[in-house]
């Protein structure tokens, strides 16, 4: 008789690493947005199998229903969604730097997983198993935990302040529309980019910076005009 | 053969150190802020997924309760990263990582 946890385990590991692996490997942003929930999904899959369905459910309606939405809003309104070429290395010896340091975690990890037997460790409570896991969760959350609840309310206020702050305009900056030619230009500028990237030329970083400074000024002289 | 296979929670514990170090390599290596971000995402799931996987094994809701703190947490600096990456790639439409000096001033 094949066991029901090991085909749910099965499928839903696989998902994740799949997602996983979709997100560090697409070279366009949006697919690696798709990929994460499908990573998403697959960690609300194990929560159901690990008896928390309550927290399946915001893992859903939170992350994907809210953190990736706002992530694909940003992605396609400020229209970044440029590809990325994943076959060069900026930086020397960056990638191999960071496969030691994550297959370090990884082995520590394992170690510290390994030295205990592949047993928990540690104090076993007693939950009783007839009332469901959002009683419980919300018990814990307003007895044991209450400051720390409160505290989030607290925290939440500043990040949507802080928000508001780093996303609005400076006062007296005028809102610039960019026209039909000029979008056209930096469509242009795109692809002259990404040409130079496929032929193995780095691009001058100073040179383009000063070139988007020129056109930011040139943009802000016509509506003035 | 599969029969005889039964999930314990260290795979549980084994695929969470398999996603948070996916998800370091791709801090690490994405220059994309907005995939670098997706990245802090996957790592912060990994965690979620083996708070949950001890709170079952050691019959305590604590576990459960973090998670809460860690989705709250989530969702705080989403808000605030995506302003500061807005703001970033108003300055300059291809921005990477290494341009957030810009925002200096």
């Amino acid at each position: 008789m094949i066991q029901v946890e090991l085909v749910v385990f099965v499928i839903a590991g696989a998902a994740c690493l799949a997602g996983a692996l979709g997100v560090v490997l697409s070279e366009n942003p949006v697919h690696a947005a798709l990929s994460l929930v499908g990573t998403l999904f697959g960690v609300a899959v194990l929560f159901v199998a690990q008896e928390a369905n309550f927290l399946a459910a915001v893992q859903v309606i939170v992350y994907a229903g809210a953190i990736v939405v706002l992530i694909l809003f940003v992605l396609m309104l400020l229209g970044v969604d440029e590809m990325e070429d994943l076959t060069v290395e900026p930086l020397v010896g960056q990638r191999i730097a960071a496969a030691v340091v994550s297959l370090g975690i990884l082995g520590l990890v394992f170690g510290a997983i390994a030295s205990t037997g592949y047993e928990a460790t540690g104090v076993v409570g007693e939950i009783d198993a007839d009332v469901a896991d959002i009683n419980r969760l919300g018990e814990s959350l307003f007895t044991d935990y209450l400051f720390a609840f409160e505290i989030t309310a607290v925290l939440l206020v500043i990040a949507v302040v802080g928000a508001i702050l780093l996303a609005r305009r400076p006062v007296g900056d005028e809102i610039i529309d960019r026209g039909q030619d000029e979008r056209a230009e930096v469509i242009a500028e795109r692809m002259a980019a990404a040409e130079a990237r496929a032929g193995g030329t780095d691009l001058d970083e100073s040179a383009d910076a000063d070139d988007d400074e020129a056109d930011d000024e040139s943009a802000t002289e016509e509506v003035s005009s | 053969m599969i029969a005889a296979l039964e999930v314990t929670p260290a795979w549980y514990l084994i695929l969470g150190a398999l996603l948070f170090s996916i998800g370091a390599f791709g801090l690490l290596v994405r220059r994309n802020p907005l995939v670098m971000f997706m990245c802090v995402e996957l790592m912060l799931n990994a965690v979620t997924l083996t708070f949950v996987t001890f709170s079952r094994t050691l019959q305590d809701t604590g576990g459960q309760s973090i998670v809460v703190f860690v989705l709250v947490v989530a969702a705080a600096e989403v808000v605030v990263g995506l302003a500061i990456i807005v703001a970033l790639l108003r300055k300059r439409p291809h921005a990477t990582a290494d341009d957030i000096a810009l925002l200096e001033g």
